[in-house]
């Protein structure tokens, strides 16, 4: 593989680096609106009875954002099925440990009786 | 066998090639960071156990409203949202010298590498300033029956309920000779001239607007083991990032990888920075939106 200054390539074997810097901005702008959305609705979405709501909203928009930094920053996307499987199901102790320790926590909340 | 492969899906267990299509060091570097989401995650899943099992819990607009050089001005989530900026600025940076390896492009790679270690090292500071001004920050607390002025700490959280004025009133009867020598300081940050340690106890008390000290009780201690421990392990992380890319940055001017033919370990210190950035993006839910 020798060293091709994507400027002067004529070839057309190597002229992926163009396009591909724009993939790689476009994620970048993808990640700063969603996060400009979150900041919107933090400040907007404040009333009390919205409290769940909210949390369900940032949530989402926070495995958007790890969706897109995994998938395109880290090319998991673009790898073979069995690695992506092999990275993904054993996160799925994970969402098993959150279930259990959030019940946990809300039955610690009821036995200290506020 | 490149008819082949167009014909039918390529075979990856059959053999004779590594059936992730992967190398080895950068496959490790993936099963590495599934181990460091599982310590993230059971980090973060702790502290909503522990948030889940209170009936109060601080607000993050009141924690983090300050902003460096803007004195007491409420500017909540204005200084957290700069520090998510620089980050993911900085994952596009790797990304681009990842794809500057790619193309074998050595200067490129040195550009942006080092870039990336600017924004990480810009991103350390601005965790450092947020660290100082929250330990070192005096936040009138309700606490026995008496005033106190405490900072964020791993013993203490300034941010409970407020107290109402007749509360205040009632309490500062109780409250020490320095700590009211400071109340009165405190409220009178323009002032010079007033030399407040001449004033006797009486005077002091009259000294003090209650209205202006915006008294708390204390908060879960919990918050702070939970934001300094999280928020400092994911410090650490940037801040090994931050070396890693400086040995990056060391060895690509050296040459090392243009001889070896291939950017490969630049992948592997992305992939480390990349999870740097997604773990923030967690910790930036959890602690500062939520």
């Amino acid at each position: 593989m020798a060293s091709v200054n994507p400027t002067t390539s004529s070839t057309g074997e190597r002229v992926i680096p163009k396009p591909n810097t724009a993939h790689i901005w476009k994620t970048f702008w993808i990640l700063l609106a969603v996060t400009c959305v979150e900041f919107a609705v933090a400040f907007m979405l404040i009333s009390p009875g919205a409290k769940t709501m909210r949390l369900a909203i940032f949530v989402g928009l926070t495995i958007v954002k790890a969706f897109y930094i995994v998938a395109e920053f880290m090319h998991l996307k673009y790898e073979v099925k069995s690695l992506i499987w092999s990275i993904i199901i054993p996160l799925l102790f994970v969402v098993w440990l959150l279930v259990a320790m959030v019940m946990e926590g809300g039955s610690i909340f009821v036995g200290r009786g506020f | 066998m490149a008819t082949s492969a167009t014909l039918q899906p390529t075979k990856w267990w059959t053999g004779g090639k590594s059936p992730f299509n992967m190398e080895y060091g950068k496959l490790m570097m993936w099963y590495f960071l599934m181990s460091d989401a599982f310590t993230f995650g059971a980090f973060l899943i702790s502290y909503g156990t522990i948030r889940f099992s209170q009936n109060f819990w601080p607000d993050p607009n009141v924690v983090f409203n300050a902003f460096p050089g803007a004195g007491h001005a409420n500017l909540p989530l204005a200084f957290v949202s700069v520090m998510t900026f620089v980050l993911i600025i900085s994952s596009v940076t790797m990304v681009l010298a990842v794809h500057a390896g790619h193309n074998n492009n050595k200067k490129e790679v040195v550009k942006w590498l080092f870039w990336t270690i600017i924004g990480g090292a810009a991103f350390l500071g601005c965790q450092a300033w947020e660290w100082h001004h929250l330990i070192t920050g005096e936040h009138v607390v309700l606490a026995d029956g008496k005033l106190d002025i405490i900072g964020q700490s791993m013993r203490g959280n300034p941010w409970g309920r407020l107290v109402p004025e007749e509360q205040v009133l009632a309490a500062l009867q109780n409250t020490s000779h320095e700590t009211l020598l400071q109340l009165s300081q405190m409220g009178h940050h323009g002032t010079t001239g007033v030399d407040h340690g001449a004033l006797s106890h009486e005077q002091l008390l009259k000294s003090i607007q209650v209205a202006e000290l915006h008294v708390r009780e204390k908060g879960p201690v919990a918050f702070g083991g939970y934001f300094f421990g999280i928020t400092g392990f994911h410090g650490f992380h940037v801040f090994s990032g931050v070396i890693i890319n400086i040995v990056m940055l060391l060895m690509t001017q050296k040459g090392v990888f243009e001889r070896r033919g291939h950017y490969l370990m630049i992948e592997k210190a992305g992939l480390y920075w990349h999870f740097v950035d997604l773990v923030w993006v967690f910790v930036f839910t959890f602690f500062y939106l939520v």
